[in-house]
């Protein structure tokens, strides 16, 4: 993907539309741009600076093309990443917060758990005073150990979920694109069904039926979230099994399960990987509305949300260390896993479609 | 263009049916079944059966689906014990009030968006252009229910500018009595929309400002302007429509955060409300209607779209 310079910008942009369908690229809402690509100039175009930017938005090529690539697709993938900046950031963030929330309890003790023995703190809500450095909340709790006690079902429930609603996506869409004919037809309209409800109302009717708790949680998020990596997994299905590997293996006699299980997943594990990312942030901030909502962990647990919906109670009194530390976890998070996605796409070199 | 809009309203139908089997599935997969949810753990076993009875549940499991359906068709939605009324009743007062937000969000959300989209290409490159980027990263990032409640603690706790919420009153239109109450839950529900439709607006014009056309109207002489506003907006808006249809059910379901915070009567608010006090009929039924509603909603942004691109209007479908 190599071009000389001159001719590239005009054609590459007719090209880049093709593929570029703006329904599939745009979903990304947040810097999809390549962050430091260089500006090429177009010599007699209308809008150089817009062309150049559009080729920016082809997909991050390794710096430096194939000429200079040296070593394996892994280091290249490991590259590309590490000039993002934010991403890898990100990354610490993320690898901070978890250590945070599971190791930080080991060295900073709280009782999360007994509302009775806690209750006398009450009175002395507000951070520093009384040897809780970010304070208490209505009921007693130690703000610093409940931030680290939410967040570990916060994020479990959020990466769990993640992962259920990818493996789940993946087998549906893979073997819906294999297969297709009727059993496609049939299986990507029930995508379709259950894309049109909206998402909280679904998520509320079905924990309110069967009781919230924190496997049903999981169950529940990745039940609303399986349909999207259907949809991105049938469509590469669709393209992959007409590829000439696949039409080998099967020459050969190689079974459907083998062919979706060896050579079309392991083909499409970027736009898996990059949905996934994605996806935690969504599910972290589906549990967190849920909490919001009162439905999310039921006591003595608790998560972010919950935290935040506890804190509005208290909100009128001014009681704002209730509600920033938690509501900053959430955002943070949230935007780091974000970061992180952006960065695995360019790195991956897929594009991925986003709700 | 009329095959296309046969299609997919056909689409729509098969669509509305689907969710009436998933929301009924649902209702059948209750633990206790629905007698158990309404009559409570002491029901005797011979109540049980006579709650079945009556409401047609020991018939076989396709009858019952049918029965169902024409319920629906009279918009029969089930009954709340716990509101002792029929479910359409509770939703039928609701249902303008979520419709309202959701519709004002949304428009305001394009009002704003559009020209943001426009401002940043045009602005490309410039500090303008990034500070905007950087708004809406963190609009984006920021779930409703957190910037609702910084919204409330800012503006009516410590500014007392903004009443905390809609006037509540047991008459039915009281929320619309005060505007200035509309501000706060009207741009929570749309700052990430406001946020995804400006990148988008922003991609979808430099898609445009690369096409042949745009390139045709300048060798002809058009101005700058012209270019921008004549050729290249109205094209980039085209796709915007799809995003708008697609984007909905998440809007909607944003209503239900929003009302919850503002404490604003839809059927946002009535779901958590019925879901607290374990109301099933009126989960699943607003549940319906809410999906119903959007499903709508998604089919009169595709018939926009065809009324404002020639393209589908005049060719066949693609």
């Amino acid at each position: 993907m190599t071009y000389p310079d001159d001719t590239r910008v005009g054609e590459d942009v007719a090209d880049g539309r093709g593929e570029t369908s703006s329904e599939y690229r745009s979903q990304s809402v947040i810097g999809s741009d390549a962050p430091d690509a260089p500006e090429r100039l177009g010599p007699d175009l209308v809008i150089p600076s817009v062309e150049a930017e559009i080729a920016e938005r082809e997909p991050a090529l390794p710096s430096g093309g194939e000429a200079q690539s040296t070593g394996g697709i892994g280091i290249q993938i490991v590259r590309v990443f590490a000039e993002h900046k934010l991403a890898v950031a990100s990354l610490a963030f993320i690898i901070l917060m978890v250590l945070f929330c599971w190791l930080g309890p080991v060295f900073y003790h709280t009782d999360q758990t007994n509302q009775a023995a806690v209750l006398l703190n009450i009175e002395n809500g507000a951070p520093g005073a009384t040897g809780h450095p970010l304070g208490t909340d209505g009921t007693g709790f130690d703000i610093l150990g409940r931030l680290m006690y939410g967040g570990q079902t916060s994020l479990i429930v959020g990466l769990l979920s993640a992962l259920v609603a990818t493996v789940i996506g993946v087998i549906w869409g893979a073997v819906a694109g294999f297969l297709g004919r009727w059993l496609d037809a049939l299986m990507m309209r029930i995508v379709d069904i259950v894309l049109s409800i909206p998402v909280l109302f679904l998520l509320i009717a079905l924990v309110t039926i069967f009781h919230s708790s924190e496997p049903l949680l999981i169950f529940v998020i990745a039940g609303v979230s399986w349909l999207i990596p259907a949809r991105l997994v049938r469509g590469e299905t669709l393209s992959l099994r007409t590829r000439e590997y696949v039409q080998a293996v099967r020459a050969m006699g190689g079974r459907g399960g083998r062919i979706i299980g060896r050579h079309i997943i392991p083909n499409a594990v970027g736009t898996i990987v990059v949905f996934a990312t994605f996806q935690v942030a969504t599910s972290i901030l589906l549990l967190a509305a849920l909490g919001y909502l009162g439905f999310g962990v039921p006591p003595p647990g608790t998560d972010w949300g919950s935290m935040l919906s506890t804190a509005v109670n208290s909100a009128g009194n001014g009681w704002w260390w209730e509600i920033y530390p938690v509501g900053a976890c959430i955002v943070l998070v949230v935007i780091a896993f974000n970061f992180i996605g952006d960065a695995l796409r360019d790195a991956l070199e897929v594009r991925t479609q986003r709700r | 263009m009329t095959g296309y809009l046969v299609r997919r309203f056909i689409q729509a139908i098969i669509v509305v049916v689907g969710v009436v089997l998933i929301v009924f599935i649902i209702s059948r997969l209750i633990p206790g079944g629905e007698a158990r949810a309404v009559l409570g753990t002491r029901a005797t076993q011979t109540e049980i059966h006579r709650f079945n009875k009556v409401n047609g549940f020991t018939k076989p499991v396709l009858v019952q689906f049918w029965n169902y359906l024409k319920g629906l068709v009279t918009l029969k939605l089930g009954y709340s014990y716990k509101l002792t009324q029929p479910v359409w009743n509770a939703l039928k007062l609701r249902l303008p009030k979520t419709l309202v937000l959701v519709g004002v969000s949304t428009l305001l959300a394009l009002v704003i968006a559009i020209p943001l989209g426009v401002i940043q290409v045009v602005r490309r490159h410039k500090p303008s252009d990034y500070a905007l980027t950087g708004i809406s990263f963190l609009l984006y990032a920021m779930p409703a229910f957190f910037l609702g409640t910084l919204l409330i603690i800012w503006f009516s706790f410590d500014a007392k500018l903004l009443p905390v919420a809609p006037p509540q009153s047991s008459s039915p239109w009281a929320v619309f009595t005060d505007p200035k109450a509309f501000i706060m839950p009207v741009f929570t529900l749309a700052a990430i929309y406001i946020a995804s439709f400006s990148r988008y607006m922003r991609s979808s014009m430099l898609d445009a400002l690369a096409e042949d056309y745009i390139r045709t109207a300048r060798a002809k002489g058009a101005s700058n302007r012209r270019v921008l506003y004549g050729h290249a907006l109205r094209n980039a808006l085209i796709p915007i429509i799809t995003l708008l249809g697609l984007t909905l059910p998440a809007i909607v379901s944003g209503a239900v955060i929003t009302e919850s915070v503002f404490n604003y009567p839809g059927m946002g608010l009535l779901i958590v409300r019925s879901a607290t006090t374990h109301d099933i009929p009126v989960v699943l039924g607003t549940t319906l209607v809410a999906t119903v509603a959007t499903v709508i909603g998604s089919l009169i942004a595709d018939i926009l779209y065809v009324i404002v691109d020639p393209r589908i209007r005049y060719g066949g479908v693609q």
